[in-house]
């Protein structure tokens, strides 16, 4: 135990100080871990790039002999694959021919006719071509490789590909090297052209392997300019023997010299090709890197709590990335060089590695305490982890150093690469990953700071008492101008996957870009393809024309004579990248005309007479233009493999022929006359062409623009909207700050309009509802109440200014009234006079009657009622004319006089303290008259009552209808900061940190109507429950004293249970009945601020630390502790199936409830309040700066935001109640807002 | 009165609710169209077992290959120039089994009652699933001295496979069980002349068969445990909301 536990501490405490230096001095930490990097992979740059071009080398002809198979000692410069036989030597016999001097009578078909029938003699000569000499008689037969049957898939090429013989290619191939099928053939470039591949080929064509040439250089085309005609044939030959080549090469050169042919026959290459990586190795190698980039994506999307997280995400793959390569480039230093295959071990290398510690790092720190110094959090959360990080670094050397020993080569380089990279990848964490997390940490802490004040500034200015005396904020960094915050001007919506990647499809267009690129490519490769044969046709269209104008004699139109270049249709133009030559004249032809038709006219047209075959360098080795996949495709076709091995290619055999205009018309087929060349081209028919050409293509123009723009009306006509533009249709949002303007939508608008609530003279500090009736207090002490349905003020209870500021009450109050029914509704409105201190009645009363017949009319019994009472009242009034006039209704309603006068006759005395509560009651509430100056600072709303705690600690009730007070407490003086009032219980709390319970109790007079609704039965609010006839009291049955050590800030009540939260970082649930505290919930480390119980008995509490707990009321125990706030968290509500949870970081937070796994967050607008509420089980509702937002809570997408008042200066909505209606209300200023959610209300019906 | 107006505002808000988010979403009870398809069992059953039917097939395609490409497998040359180049038979079944033992093991764990905590997220299965690819690859491409190192060696990977990713006992004893099961398959198929392998030395079979066979039960259960994690979640939501 105490070696692992000193092991333990050891490391920890090295961690801990590492933790503290990287967080220290980040910048020269990064600089040098990215100095080791790079030193480390360093050496990578002497390893070949990987690639799969083939490789060459090349050696003289003379000293050739075959490189024996083991190395040999000094070897120089030449590489380890030239060790030896090649699998081929390559004879290249390169045949230019041109039809010289060239004749106007000649058709274009007789360009490439007779000099393509020339290889067949050629093809004769080399396969007869015998040496012999003293060694004896060589032919081809004997040194030729010789091949036996194509590969089954490549029976289209039966006919053409040589079998069962030498391989020798050549263009006779094309008819089966019989003289006779070329001559009988009509169109030799159909033939040609029948065996191409249709589409994008990047591989050899049919046609280069046989041509030996790129096809653009053949010259076999109709279009040829220069006429001559280029083409190879080629001799594979096994085995290389220098006489018979030589001969043959001799006799080839004696029997069609060329002229000016100065090729270097001295080198040979070798090439050696790399192993080429098929389809089917591809797929299982695409496989796993699709796992590894799943894994690397599950992975990282658990980074969380930082400030940004595709910054770490990136850091994290760069850590593990780089110490692979520092792995590989580790090993190369040492002297081992890498033979497996880089691409095939990576992701299982970085599966071994893997991002598990980082990602343990990343949890670990953020998970440390908000509120510690950066430097420290990383520590300690380095200490935290480094046991295990520690343990399974060990696990992993020990498991790779068992698969070292399993002494298989392969394994073993594997493990060796692993073992490195995990070390390097560990260095890399502890250095690298680490200090970026301090970085960004930091960053975080920065913005968390700037972005909270204004939050603060938004929040109600503090109230008097220490509500909530918060730490006193961090103080500011010495540089905050280096932190640029971004302008929260859109909110982050938190959608679902599928609705995201459909917004973003919409937003960059994406789809449509792919399709035009696409449609584009499309086009291109069709040009450049041509498949349908298009640009044939549509020369053959023209030149079709041509005729038919000649025929019609010179008076046709000569806009119909064509140039010969759009001679007949011909396929093999499609080979060519670029358009039909243009047919410009060209004057200096007329000069080098050599023959007499030459001076015939103008004959622009004319070509050089005599073609020139020229051998330039780029002749020596013309197999270097082919694909370099030209000789693998060859030789694959016979099933033989060039992966790994090398062929050399021998210096190519000039061939020039030279043939006369006779021999050329000789071989000519009768169909290639068919369509002569015009007889005299003119130049008119030059421009003619062009202009043809140009008309077609100004019609083509024209008609694309046509096609454009009855598409665009055609959009236009379908979809009026003008997506993503704030334009007509988003009036409402004239903010400009529509949170769906990320995605170019607006959310559906429909009808909802606040109903404003004036009358408040100031800022409205508690509101309080209890569905039928709603209870707004603001700063100066008013006290209105207002219908919920309607919006009407009901009730105004005044303060002590207005009632001191004149001698009838009443008026003033009438002033304040919105309306007349509003009067109506007060059955007694004379009641209020009777808190103050006057005696004189009279000009009450007769204020009241001029009232009094529609009140009588629309309650008649209670009216009738009321006067008596109030005739009783003014009688017990002038009874005892003392100036601390009792100013309790009980005393007026109550059903027995003469205990009622007898009581207040002991309490006009004075009496003793020791009295029962109901009389300190009454002491308090003679008081309360004078005590107007102290502040509401939490109210109630139960039924008819209003329960007000005062700033002084006073208790009062008030009727809400009537506007009396119905009695008053002053038991404590300390004041209440919070108030819970269920069934017949209220609960305060004061700012002590003490708890006082009080019972509502209610004298029912005698004689009057049944006992209605027992309070403390039903969950439902006794809604009116109590009548102005009631005898009210309010006795203080226990009071906690020492309920919590510091302030307490939060009270709830439900389900029969309190539940308190406070400063001192304890949630503390009471049992209501008997006020006996149940258990004490430890778990934050911060002050509370929030708590959410309902009557399922949920409850949840968030504090300033953060951290939001779900505990089980009936245990007491912690159900889930999740940390999802920077700072505190301000709002809790719950659904059935999730928790909802605002902080201070402008976020909200929706949990799973059974889980405790965050579903998502939504990110809000800075300083836009923290009310939350819950309308139905999803839709939730947060207030905004002057508005109030919807949002489905299903998927966290904003359905709508309501904009509370015209102007636009920030108000925000501090205080948020959703009433039973799907009616909220929320405080906006001085005003308040009952918002209806018509939508909701729709479907009442 | 007021709870019968409670009553009808909650009937209300639901309703509105959906009207008001209806876009497309119509028949939701309470989360998402895609939840409360989820929470329907029978369908969340045939989801997750089409889940792992097509990630069967596609290991079956994929890991085929390799060991094609390797010629140790032959199967009758018609179609062997094809891509997919084994019979045809051979990913249903692979994908069948697959569903088969995905839907198993969280069946199992939830029998014996002791639910498996162990490693509980995607990238741990993305990683087990490439660990399993891994040894797939190990067993086609690299050359072992003799073919007692080889399935020894894959033994021991197939056993530190379940070890970093499983270590529940019920998934060891289900994992043997079931590659023994298939060993005993693949030598009446090969007895029966379906397919060969080139250099059988464990009866018809290669002897490192059974260890691929008990390291993909184990990476199948992985995925089946932890899809069934996510109807675990909505079902427990259910009874709470019950």
């Amino acid at each position: 135990m105490t070696l692992r536990e000193r092991l333990r501490e050891k490391i920890s405490a090295a961690f801990y100080h590492h933790g503290l230096l990287c967080a220290s001095y980040p910048v020269p930490i990064i600089l040098f871990t990215s100095a080791s990097i790079l030193t480390c992979c360093y050496p990578l740059l002497r390893l070949p790039l990987p690639g799969t071009g083939p490789v060459e080398f090349t050696t003289g002809v003379r000293d050739y002999t075959v490189p024996s198979h083991e190395p040999q000692g000094d070897l120089g410069e030449r590489p380890d694959w030239y060790r030896g036989p090649p699998v081929a030597y390559i004879q290249q016999v390169l045949v230019k021919a041109a039809v010289s001097p060239w004749d106007s009578s000649l058709v274009p078909v007789d360009v490439f006719r007779s000099p393509l029938g020339r290889v067949f003699s050629l093809l004769e000569e080399i396969r007869n071509h015998v040496h012999s000499d003293s060694t004896g008689v060589r032919s081809l037969e004997a040194l030729c490789l010789q091949v036996t049957d194509l590969l089954p898939g490549l029976r289209r090429m039966q006919s053409v590909l040589p079998e069962h013989g030498c391989l020798l290619v050549s263009p006779g191939n094309y008819w089966q090297n019989q003289r006779e099928l070329f001559d009988s053939d009509p169109d030799p470039l159909k033939t040609i052209q029948k065996h191409e591949p249709k589409g994008l080929h990047t591989s050899a064509t049919l046609r280069d392997l046989l041509f030996g040439v790129p096809g653009k250089h053949t010259g076999v085309s109709h279009y040829n300019r220069k006429r001559v005609v280029t083409y190879t044939i080629t001799v594979v030959l096994v085995s290389y023997d220098t006489r018979f080549l030589g001969s043959l090469r001799s006799r080839l050169k004696q029997l069609h010299p060329s002229a000016n042919c100065s090729l270097r026959d001295d080198h040979m290459v070798h090439v050696h090709f790399k192993e080429e990586i098929g389809i089917a190795e591809l797929i299982p190698l695409v496989t796993t890197y699709i796992i590894l980039f799943a894994y690397i994506y599950f992975s990282t999307r658990k980074i969380d709590m930082v400030k940004s997280k595709w910054g770490l995400a990136l850091a994290a793959v760069v850590t593990v990335l780089s110490s692979l390569l520092m792995s590989v480039g580790l090993c190369t230093l040492f002297g081992l060089t890498p033979t497996l295959n880089g691409g095939e071990i990576f992701p299982y290398l970085v599966v071994v590695i893997g991002l598990e510690n980082v990602l343990v790092l990343t949890k670990s720190v953020v998970s440390t305490p908000v509120d510690l110094e950066v430097k420290l959090r990383i520590a300690q959360g380095l200490s935290n982890e480094s046991w295990s990080i520690m343990k399974n670094m060990a696990t992993e050397l020990c498991i790779i150093l068992i698969g070292y020993f399993t002494l298989v080569p392969a394994i073993q380089e594997f493990c060796l690469f692993a073992v490195v990279g995990l070390v390097s990848d560990f260095f890399l964490q502890m250095f690298f990953f680490t200090t970026v997390l301090s970085i960004d940490i930091r960053r975080m802490e920065l913005a968390d700071l700037n972005r909270r004040l204004p939050a603060e500034a938004g929040l109600p200015p503090p109230k008097p008492g220490p509500l909530r005396p918060r730490e006193a904020p961090p103080p500011p960094r010495p540089s905050p101008h280096t932190i640029t915050l971004q302008t929260p001007a859109f909110r982050n919506l938190r959608l679902p996957k599928r609705l995201r990647v459909v917004y973003f499809l919409a937003r960059t267009r994406l789809a449509q870009r792919i399709i035009m690129v696409g449609t584009v490519i499309w086009i291109g490769i069709l040009v450049y393809t041509d498949p349908a044969g298009l640009r044939t046709y549509l020369a053959a269209q023209v030149s079709e024309q041509s005729p038919l104008g000649d025929s019609g004699g010179g008076g046709l139109p000569p806009h119909l004579g064509v140039a010969p270049v759009f001679h007949a249709g011909d396929p093999t133009s499609t080979l060519s990248v670029l358009p039909a030559p243009e047919p410009t004249p060209l004057p200096e032809n007329q000069s080098q005309g050599h023959h007499g038709s030459a001076g015939a006219g103008p004959r622009p047209q004319v070509p050089p007479a005599v073609p020139q075959i020229t051998w330039g360098a780029e002749d020596e080795e013309g197999w270097r233009r082919l694909s370099f996949r030209h000789w693998p495709s060859l030789f694959s076709y016979y099933n033989i493999t060039l992966a790994k091995r090398y062929i050399s290619i021998l210096p190519v055999i000039p061939v020039t022929l030279h043939l006369s205009p006779q021999e050329a018309i000789e071989t000519r087929h009768p169909q290639d006359t068919r369509h002569p060349p015009p007889p005299i081209p003119k130049v008119s028919a030059d421009l003619q062409t062009d202009l043809t050409l140009y008309k077609v293509a100004a019609l083509g123009l024209a008609a694309g623009v046509l096609l454009v723009l009855l598409l665009f009306c055609l959009y236009r006509v379908l979809c009026p909207r003008n997506y993503g533009q704030n334009g007509v249709a988003h009036g409402r949002r004239r903010r400009g700050d529509l949170p769906c303007d990320d995605y170019g939508y607006s959310p559906p608008v429909s009808e909802i309009s606040p109903l404003l609530l004036r009358g408040h003279s100031m800022d409205i500090e508690c509101l309080a509802s209890d569905g039928m009736l709603l209870a707004s207090c603001c700063l100066a002490g008013q006290i209105r109440v207002w219908d919920a349905q309607t919006g009407d003020c009901l009730t105004v209870i005044p303060n002590h200014g207005l009632r001191r500021s004149s001698s009838s009450g009443c008026w003033e109050q009438r002033d304040g009234w919105d309306n007349c029914h509003l009067l109506r509704r007060r059955s007694v409105p004379a009641r209020p006079t009777l808190f103050t201190d006057q005696p004189d009645l009279t000009p009450l009363i007769d204020t009241n009657f001029t009232c009094q017949p529609p009140s009588h009319l629309a309650t008649p019994p209670r009216g009738g009622f009321d006067f008596g009472g109030l005739v009783e009242r003014a009688y017990l009034e002038h009874e005892s004319p003392s100036p601390s006039t009792y100013p309790s209704p009980s005393s007026a309603a109550s059903s027995s006089p003469p205990s009622a006068a007898h009581l207040q006759r002991r309490r006009s005395l004075g009496d003793a303290p020791t009295l029962p509560a109901q009389d300190r009651a009454s002491t308090a509430g003679t008081q309360a008259t004078a005590d107007w100056d102290s502040s509401v600072w939490a109210m109630e709303l139960r039924g008819n009552l209003i329960a007000a705690g005062r700033s002084s600690g006073k208790l009062e009730l008030w009727d809400a209808v009537e506007g009396s007070l119905r009695c008053s407490n002053e038991d404590g003086v300390s004041g209440i900061t919070a108030l819970a009032f269920l069934n017949n219980r209220i609960v305060a709390a004061r700012l002590n940190g003490s708890l006082d319970f009080f019972t509502v109790e209610i004298n029912k007079p005698l004689g009057l109507l049944q006992y209605r609704g027992a309070p403390g039965r039903g969950s439902m609010p006794p809604s009116p429950c109590y009548s102005s006839e009631d005898v009210i009291s309010c006795q203080l049955t226990r009071s906690v004293q020492c309920a919590h050590q510091k302030p307490i800030t939060v009270l709830r009540a439900a389900a029969g249970r309190v539940v308190t939260g406070s400063q001192d970082h304890t949630v503390r649930v009471y049992r209501l009945e008997d006020s006996c505290c149940l258990f004490t919930l430890q778990g934050h480390s911060g002050g509370i601020t929030a708590i959410y119980i309902d009557q399922t008995m949920v409850l949840a509490s968030g504090g300033q630390d953060g951290a939001i707990c779900l505990w089980d009321v009936l245990t007491g125990s912690r159900v889930s502790h999740v940390y999802g706030h920077r700072g505190d968290v301000t709002s809790l509500v719950c659904t059935t199936s999730c928790v909802i949870s605002s902080g201070l970081d402008d976020l909200i937070c929706i949990w799973d409830r059974s889980t405790g796994i965050k579903l998502y967050s939504i990110q809000q607008e800075v300083g836009c309040g923290a009310s939350l509420g819950v309308i139905s089980e999803s839709l939730l509702v947060t207030g905004g700066q002057g508005c109030v937002s919807f949002w489905d809570l299903n998927f966290g997408d904003l359905l709508q935001t309501v904009y509370l008042g015209q102007s636009s200066d920030g108000q925000g909505v501090r205080q948020l109640l959703v009433l039973d209606n799907a009616a909220i209300v929320c405080d906006f200023g001085s005003e308040l807002s009952l918002v209806y959610v018509p939508s909701v209300l729709e479907k009442l019906d | 009165m007021s709870l019968t107006l409670t009553a009808m505002t909650d009937s209300t808000v639901t309703g509105g609710q959906q009207q008001r988010s209806g876009s497309g979403q119509m028949s939701r009870p309470s989360r998402g169209p895609y939840i409360s398809v989820i929470t329907n069992r029978t369908t969340n059953l045939v989801i997750r077992g089409t889940m792992l039917f097509s990630v069967g097939v596609f290991l079956a395609l994929v890991l085929n290959l390799l060991q094609v490409q390797r010629n140790v497998t032959l199967f009758p040359p018609d179609v062997i120039s094809s891509i997919f180049s084994s019979a045809w038979w051979v990913p249903p079944c692979c994908g069948t089994a697959s569903a088969m033992i995905g839907l198993l093991y969280p069946c199992i764990d939830s029998r014996l009652g002791e639910p498996h905590k162990f490693k509980r997220e995607w990238s741990s299965v993305m990683r087990c699933v490439a660990v399993f690819v891994g040894i797939n690859h190990a067993s086609a491409k690299v050359d072992f001295a003799n073919n007692v190192q080889l399935s020894l060696t894959l033994a021991a990977l197939s056993i530190g496979l379940w070890w970093t990713f499983d270590r529940s006992r019920s998934g060891f004893g289900l994992g043997i069980g079931i590659a023994l099961l298939a060993t005993l398959a693949t030598q009446l198929l090969v007895y029966n002349g379906v397919f060969q392998y080139t250099s059988p030395d464990f009866l018809y079979i290669r002897s490192w068969l059974p260890c691929i066979f008990f390291a993909g039960v184990i990476t199948m259960g992985n995925i089946g445990r932890q899809l069934a994690l996510y109807e675990y979640k909505v079902v427990q939501e259910k009874t709470h909301q019950d």
